[in-house]
């Protein structure tokens, strides 16, 4: 035992004392023993004390917290924790920003190597991934401190941070997507500013119009973002749905899906949009008012309010005939540690705590608020972008939360990414991706239950 | 002749054991970095492998069958990747082989201005590939690029095929030359003068003197560019990851690519290894090739006749000595 180690067994002894004394029980990594971290730090004995209720007076710590708000959502993410470390003297919080890929791939070799973060964001649809393999711990206890109940939250991200019969994530928003048209660019058309369109019949008439007026109306982009948010949505307003109820079977290739992606790809055909737009291309293009409407994520409001344009913002126009929409959820977790540090853990609850209740400045940086009681204060409805798309809220479609869904989303993108650029038949598109998103369901199923 | 052959004795004076004590550390780091990780990943690739989980599941040789059976998952998406980063190697490599050299011709002329010209023509590859693929990635944005806009062309660089290999290949270029023509530059350096000289006095024109003098005279270099660069387009994966996403419809993922979000992504590193291992058989297997095939033939007669020459003197020496 070297001396770094002696060091950190005394203070762990201090410290089960201490807790020993208030009472609460605490959790502590079990050392040795298992390989895997989930063997190290037993989720049974993670910390059932207040949850970071009552705030944190041990020792100065220094936390780590990592997420890939890398949008205009960065700045106000930072000045909460700026805010938070100046309120808590024993705690500073460093604030890590990497883009969502890297983060998600990096995320489970930091906490192999003992280097992960103590405190991070997961999006709905990777929850119930990361607790399947180990990389986040259960935090009920932060969930009871908070008391958290389910009919203050919307269903899906409620669920979402539940696996296992244990929770693992801390909703902290909802993020859909929304309908962005710019008046300048309607106007010049003919159209209407102040009543964009609502339905199919209406959508089509604008477009035509616009086409007229020598706009492409609504580019079609054929990469993820944000088509795929918009084809799923669409799939979703036509009656269909990417998986079934328990995810296991994949359904994107019936008619509605194929009624949505021949939608889509028929806004070329008409001459709606230019064919094989460039990546972000479509949404330059709305900033720079060379197009009229844009579906993109709630997260694009502060970025907007950043240029000249004179846009509005309104929930998806209903063009299959259900009113629905595309949402994302983000989420608090605790990455697994390998050597549990009872403070820092306790520190992160305190952290959670405070964040999840500030989630009115959150909405600020374009977000929904995940409670039901903050989305309905009148602060909230005071921000008028936000309002508007949180009008959605009982429309609103997520992944589900299953472990490894995120797999299948690669061959959804590969279907409408190979219609609009290498003009394959949409039916015949989306056929192959879902059988092959099938196999990766049953794999994954097969690989995460045993 | 027996006195060299003694001072070369002589000079390997002191312990045995110094040349591998140096050697060591070397060796140290080589095993730890190179050695082990491949055997692991051999290991690896036997399995299922998800280094988070509990258990790993041994498949025996089944992720390697996998790549032969077109019904599997991985099938189509590996050898895409392979068709791919082969369309990539053969239509980068010749230029980054040519173009370089030419330039190291020119600048190897004596001008004013000379190194400021080497070090323009050097500074891309200064660049990581993050900077000069974000870069690229704008400058050849289809909508909005400024290369469409001086060329007064309406090409969808990043997203419509041949152009995004076109893109690829320009870029890879632009970006790389610097470093192979300063290699040809300290080669073209190694030439003697004299060599130029009796070329011109034999009445060589600059073409056979490029031919007979230059050529031969950078045969090791050439070998050395001609396997660096072909290893380095194989393993192309940053340029496609930035400007075009692998797309437009997985038309530019590469091995690397297809190979990394298996492992990384989709947390599938068994499958992931298994990729990688069939991609390194092949990649020696080109190197191999390369070496076999530009291996100076002549060169190599001599030296084995000149060996042979040298066994017989030594032969008839110790005849002499024993007499």
């Amino acid at each position: 035992m070297d001396a770094s180690q002696s060091l950190a067994a005394l203070s762990r002894r201090r410290f089960l004392s201490l807790a020993a004394i208030s009472g609460s029980a605490v959790a502590l990594a079990a050392c040795g023993g298992g390989t895997s971290p989930r063997d190290m730090a037993e989720p049974s004995t993670a910390p059932s004390g207040d949850g970071g209720k009552g705030g944190y007076d041990g020792p100065a710590v220094q936390l780590a917290f990592w997420n890939g708000f890398t949008g205009g959502d960065g700045p106000t993410m930072k000045a909460l924790v700026d805010e938070f470390s100046k309120e808590h003297e024993n705690i500073a919080v460093t604030m890590t920003t990497m883009q969502w890929a890297d983060y998600y791939a990096k995320l489970p070799t930091a906490v192999t190597s003992g280097k992960g973060p103590d405190i991070g964001i997961m999006h709905v649809d990777s929850v119930a991934t990361n607790a399947a393999r180990n990389v986040i711990q259960p935090l009920d206890d932060v969930a009871a401190a908070l008391d958290l109940q389910e009919s203050d939250f919307a269903p899906v991200p409620w669920k979402a941070g539940i696996y296992d019969d244990k929770r693992y994530a801390i909703p902290l928003d909802v993020h859909p997507l929304g309908f962005y048209y710019n008046k300048d660019v309607m106007e010049k058309a003919g159209l209407d500013p102040e009543k964009p369109p609502t339905n199919h019949d209406e959508y089509m008439a604008a477009l035509e119009e616009l086409k007229k007026a020598g706009v492409e109306g609504h580019w079609a982009t054929p990469f993820p973002f944000t088509g795929s948010m918009t084809l799923q949505s669409l799939i979703w307003q036509y009656g269909g749905s990417l998986f079934n109820e328990d995810g296991t079977q994949v359904l994107w290739a019936e008619e509605p899906g194929v009624t949505a992606l021949t939608w889509y790809n028929d806004l070329i055909k008409k001459g709606y949009s230019p064919a094989k737009v460039a990546q972000d291309a479509d949404y330059v293009a709305f900033k720079n008012g060379k197009n009229a409407f844009n579906w993109n994520g709630i997260w694009q409001i502060n970025d907007l309010k950043q240029t000249d344009i004179n846009w509005g913002v309104a929930a998806l126009p209903n063009i299959g005939g259900t009113n629905a929409a595309w949402a994302g959820s983000h989420q608090f977790v605790l990455p697994v540690q390998k050597e549990q540090d009872a403070n820092k853990a306790d520190a992160s609850r305190v952290f959670i705590n405070w964040i999840s209740e500030k989630s009115l400045a959150w909405a600020e940086a374009g977000q929904v608020p995940a409670r039901n009681s903050v989305r309905e204060s009148e602060e909230f409805k005071a921000m008028k972008e936000q309002s508007e798309l949180a009008t959605q809220i009982d429309d609103l479609h997520f992944p589900p939360t299953i472990p490894g869904i995120g797999d299948c989303f690669g061959e959804f993108e590969k279907a409408f990414n190979s219609v609009l650029l290498s003009g394959t038949d949409p039916a015949k598109a989306l056929q192959d991706s879902a059988q092959r998103a099938q196999k990766i369901l049953e794999d994954n199923a097969k690989k995460y239950n045993r | 002749m027996a006195t060299q052959s003694r001072g070369r004795a002589s000079r390997r004076a002191g312990s045995p054991l110094t040349p591998y004590l140096f050697l060591l550390p070397y060796l140290a780091i080589f095993v730890t970095f190179v050695v082990v990780p491949a055997v692991f990943g051999l290991w690896i690739s036997l399995h299922d492998w998800d280094y988070m989980l509990d258990s790993q599941i041994f498949l025996g040789l089944r992720n390697y069958t996998d790549l032969l059976d077109e019904t599997s998952l991985l099938y189509p998406e590996f050898w895409n990747g392979m068709k791919n980063t082969l369309i990539f190697t053969v239509a980068s490599v010749p230029f980054l082989i040519v173009i370089p050299l030419l330039l190291a011709m020119l600048l190897n002329i004596k001008f004013p201005g000379r190194t400021f010209f080497r070090a323009l023509f050097f500074a891309p590859y200064v660049l990581g590939v993050a900077v000069i693929g974000l870069m690229w990635r704008y400058l050849l944005d289809g909508n909005f690029g400024i290369v469409n806009a001086l060329f007064g062309t309406e090409i969808q660089w990043t997203t419509d095929q041949p152009w995004a290999w076109v893109a690829l290949v320009g870029v890879t270029i632009w970006w790389t030359m610097g470093f192979n023509a300063i290699i040809y530059l300290a080669g073209l350096g190694d030439i003697p003068a004299e060599q130029y000289e009796a070329a011109a006095l034999d009445g060589a024109g600059w073409w056979n003197k490029f031919l007979y003098v230059t050529l031969p005279g950078l045969r090791p270099v050439l070998i050395f560019i001609m396997v660096t660069t072909i290893l380095a387009s194989a393993n192309m994966f940053g340029q496609s990851y930035i400007i075009t996403g692998g797309g437009p419809t997985e038309s530019t993922k590469t091995a690397i690519m297809t190979i990394t979000e298996l492992g990384l992504r989709r947390y599938q590193m068994g499958a992931a290894a298994a990729e990688s291992y069939v991609l390194a058989a092949f990649l020696a297997l080109v190197s191999i090739a390369n070496f076999w095939l530009l291996r100076d033939k002549d060169a190599a007669r001599e030296q084995r006749e000149l060996k042979a020459e040298r066994r017989e003197k030594d032969a008839l020496q110790r005849q002499e000595v024993t007499a």
